[in-house]
């Protein structure tokens, strides 16, 4: 039964891949559209960061104090300077720990 | 010109620094599955039929939540209607494949490497075998998320809890779209679209994910047209 599941979610998963890539062709996209399409990932992804960040596991808003608020800056800062993924990540990731293993500990 | 070769390796430099936070994300997600009491088989098959971190968790905890089969999947399509954009943007650069090629490459676009490949291709138009990029990004993403997802599954939870692993998602994704801060135009959709998903977190199947893209393209759209 839940392999069922698993295998429609799967097939309705590879739609969502496939149908853009294979059955549209760039003269049924205007001038317009790809221009806006530009804006692609900064449209798409701050939707998985802040919930990411301002939202816990429970699904209810964090305090304004929270850590990660605290890491997320500091990956955000040392990423515009460093142009550096694993830097980005390892600062954001430390400054949290620190907080959280040190300063409130 | 860059051989095959040259652009797949190029492409698997380019998400190799997400699997630190791919990797983790993944035991975390194979690990909650069998916490969840479900079949080891079956969590991951998902891996391997759905190939979706985010969609995965939320299927299995919809279920084991009580949820209908029907309100699962349609969750996990919900939450993956954002590869349609990645599509979108893609097609204008896979066009010259043919139909079973580009049946196969879809397999493989993942949010990391949409992004990172993304970037390579505006870089880099006039190579003549770009999509060996995306298949590069792609694929390294597959091994990682398999591998991890398994040794989740195999190990349990070996990744302290404590640790907040979770966390180093959000920043991969801050990581992708730090640069374009520079631009205002970018930062205003930016805004737009995390305020968006805060507001709509709660709507049903968890589609605030595409809810909020569409409210910050409609934004972009709005922009362009003042830009002129």
């Amino acid at each position: 039964m839940t392999l069922v599941s698993i295998i429609f979610a799967g097939i309705l998963t590879y739609f969502t891949r496939m149908t853009m890539v294979a059955l549209i062709s760039r003269d049924m996209l205007g001038d317009k559209v790809k221009a806006v399409l530009e804006y692609v990932p900064s449209a798409v992804f701050p939707a998985i960061i802040f919930p990411g960040i301002f939202i816990n596991d429970y699904g209810t808003f964090i305090e304004i104090n929270d850590p990660k608020i605290f890491g997320a800056l500091v990956a955000v800062i040392v990423g515009y300077f460093s142009k550096n993924i694993i830097a980005t990540i390892l600062a954001g990731l430390v400054s949290y720990w620190f907080l959280i293993f040190v300063i409130f500990s | 010109m860059l051989s095959k070769k040259q652009l797949f390796t190029r492409g698997m430099l380019d998400i190799s620094p997400h699997m630190l936070s791919v990797i983790p994300f993944g035991i975390i997600c194979g690990a909650i599955g069998v916490e969840l009491g479900f079949n080891p088989y079956l969590v991951y098959a998902m891996s391997f039929i759905i190939f979706g971190g985010a969609s995965q968790i939320v299927f299995l905890q919809l279920l084991s939540g009580g949820a209908s089969s029907l309100v699962a999947v349609t969750s996990v399509g919900i939450i993956n209607s954002r590869h349609l954009l990645y599509g979108a943007v893609l097609s204008e650069y896979l066009e010259k494949l043919s139909f079973i090629k580009k049946l196969l490459i879809s397999y493989v676009i993942v949010d990391q490497g949409f992004a990172e490949s993304n970037k390579f291709f505006k870089k880099n138009k006039s190579e003549e075998y770009l999509h060996y990029h995306l298949i590069g990004t792609g694929c390294t993403m597959w091994v990682c998320w398999q591998i991890a997802t398994l040794s989740g599954i195999i190990l349990g939870s070996f990744v302290p809890e404590e640790l907040g692993l979770k966390f180093a998602i959000p920043l991969t994704f801050i990581a992708i779209v730090v640069q374009d801060l520079k631009k205002i135009d970018h930062v205003i959709v930016m805004i737009t679209c995390g305020l968006s998903s805060l507001l709509f977190f709660d709507a049903p199947f968890k589609s605030y994910i595409i809810i909020s893209p569409v409210i910050a393209l409609f934004v972009a759209s709005l922009l362009l047209r003042l830009k002129k």
